[in-house]
């Protein structure tokens, strides 16, 4: 029974598409209202990204990342521009493009299980796939928290829990928005392993948006730099190498003190 | 944390199933003595019915109270109930005399007006069929006016948040309607419905429904919207987001609106029964009242504090059942 489940498996990788989504960002707009004039906050984005592929975006704090992460999960409808998940036109949220916010934004009325469970409640599925919420919890090491509240959770649990949550629903996209932003340095540097691990095993395509730029190029394939807003592509920075990183490689350091630069901190470093 | 916890338990169960309970003891002596006070002291004006069995009444409090300290010894979980109301087995008593000595004892307060506790126990003997019919219609007429009210109010309150355009037609209505007191309303419900009891039953649902409506409404609007997105970019319905993420967010909210609702439900009751409703514990008081029978009012007003302040208690109960997940919630 393992081994026909192992050949399905197999079988499913080589003639489906691949675990990741294509995300297609073509001449992307958008703007808010605000007091009765317009805010533009993305100017005519154009990104590609393939399958499996892990970017950052690294840009001023309110250049517009998070908006960019919004329209590409659906949440909000773009003002302009071409959005393409495997060239099918992204209109609305979908659990194949799950993101996880600076926030865990856990239930507290909900069980940690029962929080990780949410997305396969939501979606009819969860009397059939119980198994995969307790698999969920285990990946990132909360197996025994699972009848917790979230209130007794510290920061990095709830966050670990909340990735729970999204990996649950098998995304193709999983949407990073500053996941790690709010937690001590000790815990961010475990949870950015796990962010990998988790990503290599998986095989999702991954956005995160982030202010540290040390993360994106221990995390990311490929570095994306924003202006300031509207926020406009400033630079795109590929990093050849395999993974893991060490935070002290002279050429992750070299890349570092470029990127800085472009956000313009380079002389004070 | 909870080592801490742990290690206070252990010693409150070794002091409790340690020591002899003191100041129960002393409780105990505290209702002996009154009622020693109660058959032996002559009585004033004149002689009280029941003062023999107000005393026995006494008597039976001092013998549970020494049960309780000798269960103490050996039962924790007697020991652990019965200590915290030590102070209020003491003073219980005192309060007792004190009432009984300015009554019946001393006759300083003026007769008629003021009854001595034993009255109070006579009115409990004599009348208890009218009075239990009495609670029994305030009962049904009380909870079914409440539950209309709450639900109307429940489904108005999570209609108002979540739709605009219901809002647009059902908010006016909740501002002119709403702030007006129930009891106001009384005189024209009489006349416009077909019984007093239905009327009563409209505005008792009036008085809940309003302050449900305003709390679940804002429990509803204050939901913190990355809840929605999160639910929403898991594949979440709109069915989903109303019953699984809006109503279990606005909850607590919900409940300071029950007990505003029964609250002011309390009082459209008493009122109703007192103007137009033929039964009932509000009418009860009325009929007392009518009759210069104050101790039948003083009897009926102590069944009423007693189920009201119960009512409260289950609304509290159920409220930390459904709300385990909140820290630091206020305790009844």
């Amino acid at each position: 029974m393992v081994s026909a489940h192992m050949q399905s498996r197999a079988h499913s990788n080589l003639t489906q598409r691949s675990a990741g989504l294509a995300l297609r960002i073509d001449n992307l707009s958008h703007g808010f209202s605000f007091e009765g004039h317009r805010l533009p906050v993305l100017e005519r984005v154009s990104l590609d990204v393939a399958p499996g592929e892990f970017v950052a975006l690294l840009g001023p704090s309110g250049c517009g990342k998070s908006t960019l992460l919004r329209l590409v999960a659906g949440l909000e409808p773009a003002d302009s521009g071409t959005l393409l998940g495997d060239g099918l036109a992204i209109t609305a949220p979908d659990p194949s493009r799950v993101v996880v916010f600076q926030d865990p934004t856990l239930y507290p009325w909900r069980r940690v299980w029962d929080n990780v469970a949410l997305g396969l409640e939501a979606q009819g599925l969860l009397k059939t796939t119980k198994g995969k919420v307790d698999e969920a919890l285990a990946k990132v090491g909360l197996s025994q928290f699972a009848r917790a509240y979230p209130r007794q959770l510290s920061g990095g649990m709830a966050q670990r829990v909340a990735l729970a949550r999204a990996l649950v629903n098998e995304p193709r996209l999983l949407i990073l928005d500053e996941p790690l932003g709010k937690l001590d340095s000790l815990t961010r540097i475990a949870m950015q392993q796990e962010l990998i691990d988790l990503w290599q095993r998986q095989g999702y395509t991954a956005l995160l948006v982030t202010h540290d730029v040390e993360e994106a190029l221990l995390l990311a394939n490929r570095v994306i730099v924003f202006s300031d807003r509207p926020a406009t592509i400033k630079a795109e920075i590929t990093i050849e190498r395999g993974y893991p990183r060490h935070r002290d490689d002279p050429y992750l350091l070299d890349l570092r003190k470029q990127i800085l630069g472009l956000l313009g901190l380079g002389e004070r470093w | 944390m909870s080592s801490v916890d742990l290690v206070d338990t252990h010693e409150s169960e070794r002091v409790t199933s340690g020591r002899i309970w003191l100041t129960g003891l002393l409780a105990a002596a505290f209702w002996m003595a009154s009622a020693a006070l109660i058959v032996w002291w002559p009585d004033a004006t004149r002689r009280w019915p029941m003062t023999q069995g107000l005393a026995n009444v006494c008597l039976t409090v001092t013998a549970l109270i020494v049960l309780a300290v000798v269960m103490g010894r050996w039962s924790e979980g007697v020991a652990r109930r019965a200590r915290p109301s030590g102070a209020w087995l003491i003073a219980l008593p005192v309060l007792l005399s004190l009432w009984e000595l300015l009554t019946a004892k001393l006759g300083l307060l003026p007769v008629p007006f003021f009854a001595p506790p034993q009255a109070l126990l006579d009115v409990y003997v004599d009348d208890w069929p009218r009075l239990a019919d009495s609670l029994l219609h305030s009962a049904i007429l009380l909870g079914s006016g409440v539950a209309v009210g709450a639900a109307t109010g429940f489904v108005a309150g999570v209609a108002i948040g979540w739709s605009r355009s219901i809002g647009y037609w059902l908010h006016p209505v909740l501002r002119i309607l709403g702030p007006v007191p129930s009891t106001a309303l009384l005189p024209l419900c009489f006349f416009l419905f077909p019984s007093s009891w239905s009327a009563s039953l409209f505005l008792i649902a009036l008085a809940t429904w309003f302050p449900v409506t305003v709390l679940t409404w804002s429990g509803v609007s204050s939901v913190d919207k990355a809840y929605y997105d999160v639910a929403r970019t898991l594949g979440a319905t709109q069915r989903f987001l109303i019953f699984k993420v809006a109503i279990p967010a606005a909850l607590p909210h919900v409940f300071v609106g029950l007990f505003m609702g029964l609250g002011a439900s309390f009082s459209i009751l008493v009122v109703a029964e007192m103007m137009g409703v033929k039964s009932g514990i509000g009418w009860y008081l009325q009929w007392a009242q009518g009759w210069a029978a104050y101790a039948n009012m003083y009897a009926a007003l102590l069944i009423m504090a007693l189920a009201c302040s119960g009512l409260i208690s289950g609304l509290f109960l159920i409220r930390d059942r459904l709300l385990a997940w909140q820290q630091g919630a206020m305790k009844w």
